[in-house]
């Protein structure tokens, strides 16, 4: 079921995207070929493969149990809320605030949590930014901070 | 001897101190990733390939860290089959059968020992394979046009969409959300801008590094929480850890045969390290009649997938070397780490960068040392790693792999971005669809896209210039068996039956 709805959302997309790509067309052309055929090949093949994806008969998608699929979104609205703070945060509080519920979803206490986050935070902005000099944010609330 | 005299050349550029230790701490990093359970050489080299470029580390010093990474994970993989029946990567996943039980019986170190010296010989072989086809393989280059090159791409996306996978519907789909997703930014030709949405940071493009993290990093991890098991424990490697001359004389021929065995399926593009070590496992079982315990513990069942691991993951590189086709997944990834470097894969690498090519191929000479002196007498150190609690190894994972992708252009868009392509990508995996032909897509979207227009313009609009000349017709003949080719066979083969091993990337 999961792959019809899937091959249903492919099929839309691939609409809108031949919609878009075909105006896509050079003010001057010099070229037989402009930048909207390849576009428009790609989603076009993509729909019929869509198309192919909702009328095939297949073995059916085994998700995980529905527990589990809310502690795996879990873990990816954190990811994105880190990615989201990184620069804002800064590399050392975002890194971690990201690590404590990490942690706890692969089952560590709330120290060894804690420990973790302030260990990691710490050592990966020293490594990364001093040693190896992969420059890191320090976040737009210390700038004022560290003038 | 020409070839000598470049690999000689080659060994003077690997052996410079910065390329010993480029090779040093990848063959030292991938043992570790491949021997933890869930992440695999393309994790591995996913990972570390936007910390090296962000280091503005040269090419050809960062190409020799992800190829060290590449064998070393391969290497590492045994670790935890033999020691916690758990295989570190999908290489590895025939050593468990009779490494586990080896390691039951007392035997780890023996297990362990044998299989690195398989792993090593296999890596070996397989790089003198190299040296000596590599080359040849090459000078056809240079009766490539446009028109070739573009169905030469056609080529390598087929070989993975045929292989890979349990359906090569979703295969396919894959491999065009990946071309989908190369189709974005401005069209270098006219200056049109695609499918950006009037976002400032889309103009340039999706860059590969957002992609690759966001679908072998991010997606992992979802991965890894949902498989998660609980933490088995490793049997201890106590007693002598060398194997003996018995195991040694039992070993020798089923470690030379599943090497040269393993590397030639590894050069066929699309047939990963999974496949090799299956094959060579069943070929010895056979070879061995009934004089075996093998599945209980014969030392032959260690060391024939792990000479054929190593020696395919070798072999994958000389169609991405010669031809610009990965022959896996993790090649895919190393193919877009090339053009990350604005080095075009492709039939000309071995004119245009020899240096590159042959410091890379004498590195894995010396990365192999490096790694079996890493996996004997240091193999109780490494084995301290697998003790890394996964509550610690997975906010690390997604630390380092965030900071890689800040490294490019310093903005979260490309954070967020990437995260969102890691749910897609979760998603994706899930539902089967194999991520080696989306990664090629998307590396080689942009390259089938201008050569193709390149083609059309010489031609005028001609769709005929495709199917040209001879060696463009042979590449459409390949192209179409390596699509068919499988399915026909396996449909002659066997009827009916389940196939195991679909999901892991190679």
């Amino acid at each position: 079921m999961s792959e019809r709805i899937f091959g249903a959302m492919l099929l839309l997309l691939s609409i809108a995207g031949v919609y878009i790509g075909w105006d896509l067309k050079a003010p001057v052309s010099y070229e037989p070929v402009g930048p909207n055929t390849f576009p428009v090949l790609v989603f076009s093949l993509l729909a019929l493969c869509a198309v192919g994806l909702m009328v095939t008969q297949r073995s059916p998608t085994q998700w995980p149990p529905a527990h589990v699929l809310r502690r795996i979104l879990g873990m990816f609205l954190v990811i994105l809320a880190y990615a989201w703070l990184f620069d804002r945060l800064g590399f050392v509080l975002s890194t971690f605030l990201m690590t404590i519920p990490l942690a706890r979803a692969f089952g560590s206490t709330w120290m060894q949590a804690v420990a973790g986050a302030l260990g990691m935070s710490l050592s990966f902005y020293f490594i990364f930014d001093r040693l190896l000099d992969v420059a890191l944010p320090a976040g737009r609330w210390l700038k004022p901070l560290l003038g | 001897m020409e070839v000598i005299n470049h690999l000689l050349n080659g060994f003077v550029v690997a052996g410079s101190p910065i390329n010993l230790e480029m090779a040093l701490i990848g063959a030292f990093l991938g043992t570790i990733v491949g021997m933890l359970p869930g992440l695999g050489p393309i994790n591995g080299v996913a990972i570390l390939l936007p910390i090296a470029y962000a280091m503005k580390i040269p090419a050809e010093s960062s190409l020799i860290l992800l190829t060290a990474v590449y064998a070393g994970c391969e290497f590492g993989g045994r670790i935890s089959a033999i020691l916690i029946n758990v295989p570190g990567d999908a290489g590895a996943v025939m050593t468990t059968l009779d490494g586990y039980p080896m390691a039951r019986k007392g035997l780890a170190g023996p297990a362990l020992s044998i299989s690195a010296l398989a792993s090593f010989c296999g890596s070996v072989i397989a790089t003198l394979g190299i040296v000596a086809f590599a080359p040849i393989l090459s000078k056809w280059a240079l009766a490539f046009g446009p028109a070739e090159y573009f169905v030469l791409m056609v080529l390598a996306l087929s070989c993975l969409g045929g292989l890979v996978g349990d359906s090569m519907l979703k295969a396919l789909i894959a491999c065009l959300l990946g071309l989908m997703f190369s189709c974005v930014g401005i069209d270098s030709n006219s200056g049109v801008y695609r499918y950006t949405f009037d976002l400032i940071h889309l103009s340039d493009g999706i860059p590969f590094i957002v992609v690759v993290i966001g679908v072998f990093a991010v997606s992992e991890l979802m991965l890894m929480l949902q498989n998660l098991h609980a933490g088995a424990k490793a049997v201890p490697v106590s007693g002598r850890i060398m194997f003996n001359l018995q195991e040694l004389a039992l070993t020798k021929w089923t470690i030379l045969r599943s090497s040269v065995v393993g590397f030639f399926i590894g050069v066929l593009p699309g047939a990963g390290a999974s496949i090799a070590s299956a094959m060579t496992y069943s070929m010895e079982r056979r070879i061995a009649g009934s004089d075996h315990c093998f599945g209980e513990g014969d030392p032959r069942g260690v060391a024939a997938p792990e000479a054929a691991n190593n020696a395919s993951a070798y072999g994958s590189l000389i169609p991405m070397l010669t031809l610009g086709v990965p022959g896996s997944g993790t090649t895919a990834v190393l193919i877009g780490a090339l053009t990350l470097y604005n080095i075009t894969p492709g039939p000309m690498l071995f004119q245009e960068h020899p240096v590159m090519v042959w410091s890379l191929i004498a590195s894995m000479f010396i990365a192999s040392v490096m790694l079996l002196v890493m996996n004997i007498p240091l193999i109780k150190f490494f084995v301290k790693f697998l003790s890394i609690p996964n509550w610690l190894l997975v906010p690390g994972i997604a630390a380092v792999s965030l900071i890689g992708v800040y490294a490019i252009h310093g903005t979260s868009f490309d954070l967020v971005l990437g995260t969102l392509l890691g749910g897609l990508g979760y998603g994706l995996r899930v539902m089967n669809f194999p991520m080696a032909p989306f990664i090629l897509g998307f590396v080689l979207g942009d390259m089938m896209e201008q050569n193709l227009r390149r083609a059309l313009s010489i031609s005028n609009g001609e769709i005929a210039i495709l199917f040209a000349s001879p060696i463009s017709i042979g590449l459409w003949v390949a192209a179409l068996a390596m699509l068919v080719g499988p399915r026909l066979f396996k449909a002659l083969s066997k009827p009916s039956g389940a196939e195991p091993g679909a999901k892991a990337p190679g």
